[in-house]
């Protein structure tokens, strides 16, 4: 059982603190991630989604509840293990972005690369990391723009870059926070068949955030956020 | 390895940090520039003193002086003979001098020093600082012909052939007014015989004073070695009174003309003659007047000896102040100097000297140059370290602009250092860019200021002229410091310091941004609008 889930997490609960007055955000969310598929979290604005994926990335630490990765406990690891965890095990795709602005294209795609690995190793292994980065430009169809900053990039070329960063260490599952709430629906269209393929071609776990039913609904798993708690199970889409 | 590429990144495209970093290269440049400085300075300085003075000096004070200075030499010899490499003896006295300058007279006190000029080389430099070439290589006492400071524009004739032509003049002028005297008295006489009166009784007391007589007075000394014939007749053209040298501002000034360049005016030059009066050497002190013509003028470039130093031959100085003994002939002195060998304990052998002569039973003051400089050069130290502290408060000034800078471009990275931190840097790793950032930033700025400063040290004699007529204000006024050029002497020990430290200063104000960095929360960070 445990090797079909890749990523669990039991009775997560997190409130914030605004002026000693307690805001719960996730009231017992217990939510299981199938390996190989495309599992979407649907929720209405403040709903607690993206707190979630916050706690699934480790960015974020859960009040009581556990994050399981692989049968390990993630949240309560070391720093060391954690920043590992998020460097190699996962990628994350942002709603914004996220790309480093000083940075082209092809560096940003790097970056994950050269923070994971130490200054000699990445040097003697730099030519097949930028081969690799390139491989990575390239399936995101980027590699016309390798060499361009993120601000003569669109939307839509941004977050491919961004899907390469995040595919550049090879990580086992993919949290994507509204990957297409930035874009116009045709380019957010693009960006979702392209995690598509990923996810059928490479046998990539994705967990997608989004309050868009039609992007849930072509998912194969699908979760709904209400009030901090996972409500309904949507059975899940015919698998092609 | 993305630590290095971000924090060359953000040096490229942060110009605001360039800018903070500006005081920096500034506080370098000027340090190195005023560290230069004084250190040219000081060994300019250093030098001074220590070729006028020698390296240790036992000074007398009882007027009459100390006797038999070679049994002094043997006992000194005795005592540290090992660390000695040379020795001279000499004569110092407090004494007047006295210059006719057109007919008036002008008084100075001055130090006259009688010395032998043979070891007197040997203890310190004083040769070279001669104006006649050839008494640079080897003193003279009797005036030389011509040709004093061929190097020095506007130097006055000199010499032999000035004091012939001078006393050509006074001998001339000497004649005319007797000539006019005796028409006088002989248009009186007749004015006197017209009206039927006696010649007035002063008549004859005019053609009495026939001789030409330029100096009235004749030492005792100056009769020794005539057989008794009593004294020759004293021709100004062909003889001369024993030779002197005159430090050269006794009797010279410095005056800016009406086009601001400073010209030196002479009372005196060689080849005239000067009074000087000094104390004998008995108990009973009388004074003595004695002539001397000037032979050569000495400037050192320190206006401290140049404006009381007058020299003469040792010998002649002994036999003015009866300072040799009539029964044995021993010879006393006031003064002995001490050259030691490279590399000795000038303390060392200073005190060792004291010990054989305690000063509870010798009269004997005994010094190394550096004491007798002592206030001088601790004054020139205290001012660099001042300066020096100065400055890199200047620099920790500068710190502060740094840290804030830095604060802002944290505050602006911060959705950066998010991005970061999801891509599974450490805290360490980001506060180890912003370090990083900080010790480059150091190194670019002390870096630009050590190139600046080392340009400005090269090039500090033109930018002064530059200065000077931009604001035609002098600089460095050649009147007050003796140097025409300002020196300059760049040690690789201070440039080391000088960037180290600000380089460490910029580090150091990167610190708290950078800890800030570290401890940023991701998802705060990656929210933050």
């Amino acid at each position: 059982m445990k090797n079909e889930f890749v990523l669990q997490a039991c009775g997560i609960h997190k409130s914030y603190h605004k002026d000693r007055i307690e805001v719960p955000v996730l009231r017992g969310v217990d939510v299981n991630i199938t390996a190989g598929k495309v599992n979407a979290l649907v929720g209405r604005s403040g709903s607690g989604k993206s707190t979630l994926m916050h706690i699934l990335a480790t960015l974020d630490t859960p009040d009581t509840g556990e994050v399981i990765f692989q049968g390990q406990r993630i949240d309560n690891a070391s720093r060391a293990r954690r920043d590992a965890y998020r460097n190699r095990d996962i990628g994350i795709i942002f709603q914004f972005y996220h790309l480093l602005p000083e940075l082209s294209a092809i560096e940003n795609v790097l970056a994950p690369m050269m923070i994971g690995q130490s200054l000699w190793n990445y040097f003697r292994n730099r030519r097949e990391a930028r081969l690799r980065a390139e491989a990575m430009l390239d399936r995101v169809g980027l590699l016309h723009r390798a060499t361009h900053r993120p601000t003569e990039m669109s939307g839509g070329e941004m977050q491919r870059a961004a899907i390469a960063r995040a595919l550049m260490t090879d990580p086992k599952l993919l949290l994507a926070d509204e990957p297409t709430g930035n874009l116009d629906t045709d380019t957010g269209e693009t960006i979702l068949s392209l995690l598509d393929q990923l996810s059928r071609e490479e046998n990539l776990t994705i967990v997608m955030i989004t309050h868009d039913d039609a992007i849930a609904k072509s998912a194969d798993v699908c979760y709904r956020m209400q009030d901090g708690l996972l409500e309904t199970k949507k059975p899940s889409r015919n698998v092609a | 390895m993305y630590r290095w590429l971000l924090c060359f990144r953000y040096l490229r495209t942060r110009y605001i940090a360039l800018a903070s970093i500006i005081s920096v290269t500034l506080g370098v440049a000027t340090l190195i520039v005023v560290n230069s400085v004084m250190a040219g300075f000081s060994a300019e300085m250093h030098d001074r003193l220590h070729g006028l003075a020698s390296d240790i000096l036992i000074e007398c004070h009882i007027s009459g002086g100390m006797p038999d200075p070679e049994r002094h030499l043997e006992e000194i010899e005795s005592v540290c003979g090992d660390q000695i490499a040379g020795s001279s003896v000499s004569v110092h006295v407090p004494s007047m001098l006295g210059i006719e300058f057109n007919g008036q007279q002008i008084a100075r006190h001055v130090n006259l020093v009688g010395l032998d000029p043979e070891t007197y080389n040997t203890v310190s430099q004083f040769g070279q600082f001669l104006l006649h070439p050839e008494n640079q290589s080897s003193v003279s006492f009797d005036l030389r012909e011509q040709g004093f400071a061929p190097d020095r524009e506007g130097f006055p004739a000199s010499g032999w052939e000035y004091r012939r032509a001078k006393a050509g003049y006074e001998k001339a002028l000497e004649l005319e007014r007797e000539r006019i005297e005796v028409l006088k008295a002989k248009a009186n006489a007749e004015l006197a015989k017209k009206r039927g009166e006696e010649p007035p009784a002063n008549a004859p007391a005019v053609a009495a004073s026939d001789g030409p007589t330029i100096s009235p007075f004749f030492s005792p000394e100056m009769l020794e070695g005539t057989n008794g014939e009593g004294p020759k007749e004293f021709d100004a053209a062909v003889d001369q009174y024993p030779g002197i040298i005159l430090g050269i501002s006794t009797c010279s000034t410095k005056l800016r003309d009406e086009d601001n360049v400073v010209r030196d005016h002479y009372y005196c030059r060689p080849g005239d003659d000067v009074r000087m009066m000094f104390p004998n050497a008995s108990d009973n002190t009388k004074v003595i007047n004695q002539k001397f013509t000037v032979v050569d003028l000495y400037e050192s470039g320190m206006s401290e000896y140049d404006s009381t130093f007058a020299f003469v031959r040792l010998d002649k100085l002994q036999d003015f102040r009866g300072m040799i003994d009539p029964q044995t002939g021993i010879r006393s002195v006031t003064t002995i100097q001490l050259k030691l060998i490279e590399g000795a304990n000038l303390n060392e052998v200073r005190d060792m000297l004291r010990r054989r002569f305690p000063p509870d039973v010798y009269a004997y003051n005994i010094q190394t140059w550096k004491d007798m400089q002592g206030p001088l050069l601790a004054a020139v130290r205290l001012e660099t370290t001042i300066l020096n502290i100065l400055l890199f408060l200047i620099i920790a000034v500068a710190g502060f602009g740094i840290l804030a800078t830095f604060f802002m471009i944290v505050v602006e990275k911060t959705r950066d250092i998010g991005t970061l931190k999801a891509l599974g840097a450490s805290g360490r790793g980001v506060m180890s860019i912003f370090l990083s950032y900080g010790l480059l930033l150091g190194f670019v700025g002390s870096g630009a200021g050590l190139i600046g400063g080392l340009l400005f040290v090269s090039n500090i004699n033109e930018i002064a002229g530059v200065i000077e007529k931009i604001t035609g204000q002098e600089v460095f006024d050649p009147t007050v410091y003796y140097f025409t050029k300002i020196p300059t002497i760049i040690h690789p020990f201070t440039l080391c310091w000088v960037m180290a430290g600000a380089v460490a200063i910029a580090a150091m104000a990167s610190v708290l941004p950078a800890l800030r960095a570290a401890r940023m929360h991701p998802v705060k960070a990656l929210r933050f609008e």
